[in-house]
């Protein structure tokens, strides 16, 4: 993409998970090594919203912290706005200035937020960061125009986080997020603790603040409905790796991955009282042992030999997207949605 | 699975009058704090017939999870029921002593709870647990219980029950502890389950399991289930009839396809509204501003009026009773003065 603001290329990222030093040489095991990530690629352009959902454990989260610098990728390369992020070595000027340029939103804004620090000083930290000798003056009336922003009034500065309820304390994490001017956000489940009316409240915030602002943000949750609400295309990622990348309206309309099909089958939806779902036998496998082939094949009705011994790679497929699995690509599997979602 | 002769014997002949199982009466929660009494649950009456699974939805500190504590007699204290009456089967047993409440808790009402991993006991082994739930409540001898516990856990759809009986806890993944927890609830054939939130930490794939796990042990067992979740769409799919709290009372109750398409309460039009959907393409959520009021500052009047898009004068100063409004029950003065 010629105007992609994020790029990834086959990032990949292990954990050492090994037990310690003397348990393993006594009991002469290998190191025990979990790849996280396994090779992921894909790239943002400038004002998009591109969702990642997944279950637990397929490293979702993982994603968002090597590119906002968290973890450093094992393999493979973050780069933001044409600037190559993590070479190693100390940053260099261009580097921190894209740094700079992206925040991150976390999913519990009751761990988030410093209970001991006033609303004005959470927020006002990466101004200050910034530029140190802002005059105090300017300072407060940068965090005023910030709250009133993101729905708080300029008088909640000097109260303490937990005087908020928990919608609330996510404004002021969005807030605070927005304070170093970025043009980039990366959500880790940032409506995940909050009830459904708050989430409504937080979702239409996040919506408003883009288009005014023309942000750009990497939406990553577990809920099928509320990547759909808030998307322009949608990751769909299982244990470290996408297995299907598509525009929302395509990915929802026709899931090509079996993955993705059974995920869709398995959401409750309030316009389906009565009806049951399609219940998916199975878990996802440990992350230690990931099956060889493709990591779907022990819960794929559609696997074959081929699957069970080659890793699919992801290809395009007609409509936008792009799917990695050896049934799909061979024509296997009817290209007409597994269930019917009129 | 069999049912042992004994379910037979405690049942009660009087539950079958009026065709509800669990009757819960004007029920009354408090917590009793150093300032003043906090009231978490006020008001609240309901019924579950066998078989009949009634969703419990609302935000958090609603009061979902304290009547569903006080249904287990769990209250954590100083919290205590200050009014109202719970009868299970025509007895009633919000005013039992502890150790008659233990008896009932288990033998005729089972629980699961939201954390599979805090409702299991990590130093022994599941079948262990399971044995001495069944021993406690049931007139088994060890091998009786021991097969029990077996087919318990193949009911539940645990694979290789027999050789996973001598597992840990910690040796089950989440979907498959909260199976297991399912089993326990199930050990001494309950009359009635109390679920909290049992999906809530499970995956979406996990937790369609478990949904029809549930719904399929309602059905052929004939247990009354009392599913508490804040999730409408697990409400839709598993529930005959829905109770929407706010504030610590019921605001609208009806069966679950009603309260759904045509919720007569503003608040349940709005939380419905706010819930994205993958059916439905919406520029923007419906959007209910404010927050729920603590429980030291509920309004005068109808709870939810300063929240209310179409509040009038007699909202804020007197509190809609529950009335029939098209084909649920809902309190509010506006809906109740449009209807009649």
């Amino acid at each position: 993409m010629a105007d992609a603001l994020l790029e990834l290329n086959d990032v990949v990222r292990t954990f050492d998970v090994s037990p310690p030093w003397l348990d393993r040489v006594l009991a002469r095991k290998p190191r025990t090594l979990l790849d996280a990530v396994a090779g992921v690629t894909f790239s943002i352009a400038s004002g998009e919203t591109l969702g990642l959902v997944g279950e637990s454990g397929c490293g979702k989260s993982t994603v968002a912290r090597v590119i906002v610098g968290l973890y450093a990728p094992t393999r493979g390369t973050v780069t933001f706005g044409g600037v190559l992020l993590d070479a190693g070595g100390s940053p260099t000027p261009a580097q921190r200035a894209a740094r700079r340029q992206m925040q991150m939103i976390f999913q519990d804004p009751y761990a988030s937020l410093n209970p001991r620090w006033r609303v004005a000083d959470i927020v006002g930290e990466p101004i200050l960061a910034l530029t140190p000798d802002i005059a105090k003056a300017e300072l407060e009336a940068r965090v005023a125009a910030l709250l009133t922003h993101v729905g708080l009034a300029a008088a909640d500065g000097p109260r303490y986080p937990h005087q908020f309820s928990g919608g609330q304390r996510q404004r002021i994490s969005i807030a605070r997020a927005l304070s170093s001017e970025p043009r980039f956000l990366v959500c880790d489940e940032p409506t995940s603790a909050l009830d459904v009316s708050v989430q409504a409240q937080v979702l239409n915030l996040m919506r408003d603040l883009q288009r005014r602002l023309g942000l750009t943000y990497l939406f990553i949750s577990h809920n099928l409905a509320v990547v759909h609400h808030i998307a322009d295309r949608v990751g769909v990622m299982y244990l470290g790796r996408i297995v299907e990348l598509a525009p929302t309206r395509e990915l929802f309309a026709r899931p090509q991955h079996p993955y993705t099909r059974m995920l869709l089958a398995a959401v409750p939806d309030l316009e389906l009282t009565g009806t049951s779902r399609t219940a998916v036998a199975g878990e996802v496998p440990n992350p230690l042992e990931p099956p060889p082939g493709c990591a779907f094949h022990p819960r794929c009705p559609y696997a074959d030999d081929r699957c069970r011994s080659e890793s699919p790679q992801l290809f395009p497929c007609p409509g936008g997207g792009a799917v990695a699995c050896h049934a799909v690509a061979e024509g296997r599997l009817a290209a007409a949605p597994a269930f019917d979602r009129s | 699975m069999t049912t042992p002769a004994a379910v037979a014997e405690v049942a009660d002949p009087t539950a079958t009058t009026a065709g509800a199982l669990l009757r819960v009466e004007r029920l009354r929660v408090e917590f009793p704090t150093r300032h003043r009494t906090l009231v978490a649950v006020q008001d609240i009456s309901f019924s579950i017939a066998p078989g009949e699974v009634l969703g419990v939805v609302g935000e958090s500190g609603a009061g979902k999870s304290q009547t569903g504590a006080a249904i287990i007699g769990l209250i954590d204290p100083p919290g205590r029921i200050a009014a109202g009456e719970i009868r299970l089967g025509g007895r009633r047993i919000d005013d039992l002593p502890p150790h008659e409440m233990r008896k009932v808790r288990g033998r005729e009402i089972g629980a699961i709870f939201q954390d599979p991993l805090t409702s299991l006991n990590p130093l022994y082994t599941i079948g262990r647990q399971l044995t001495e739930t069944i021993a406690t409540h049931l007139p088994v001898t060890a091998g009786e219980a021991r097969d029990r516990a077996v087919a318990l856990l193949e009911e539940v759809g645990i694979q290789g029950a027999a050789r996973r009986f001598d597992h840990f806890p910690h040796q089950f993944s989440g979907g498959m502890r909260q199976r297991v927890v399912i089993a326990l609830a199930l050990a001494a054939n309950p009359r009635l389950i109390v679920a909290d939130e049992p999906t809530t930490a499970l995956d979406v794939s996990i937790q369609a399991q478990i949904i029809q796990l549930l719904k399929r042990l309602a059905r052929e067992h004939h247990t009354a289930v009392m599913l508490i979740t804040h999730d409408m769409g697990v409400i839709a799919e598993t529930a005959d009839r829905v109770a929407v709290m706010y504030a610590g009372r019921i605001v609208e109750i009806g069966p679950v396809e009603a309260v759904i398409h045509r919720p007569a309460h503003p608040y349940t039009v709005g939380l419905m509204g706010s819930i994205p959907s993958i059916a439905a393409e919406r520029e923007r959520l419906a959007q209910i501003d404010g927050a729920m009021p603590r429980l030291d500052a509920i309004p005068a009047g109808c709870a939810f009026h300063p929240r209310c898009p179409q509040a009038v004068a007699r909202c804020r100063s007197d509190r809609p009773e529950l009335a029939d409004i098209g084909s649920t029950r809902a309190a509010c003065w506006v809906a109740q003065h449009a209807t009649g």
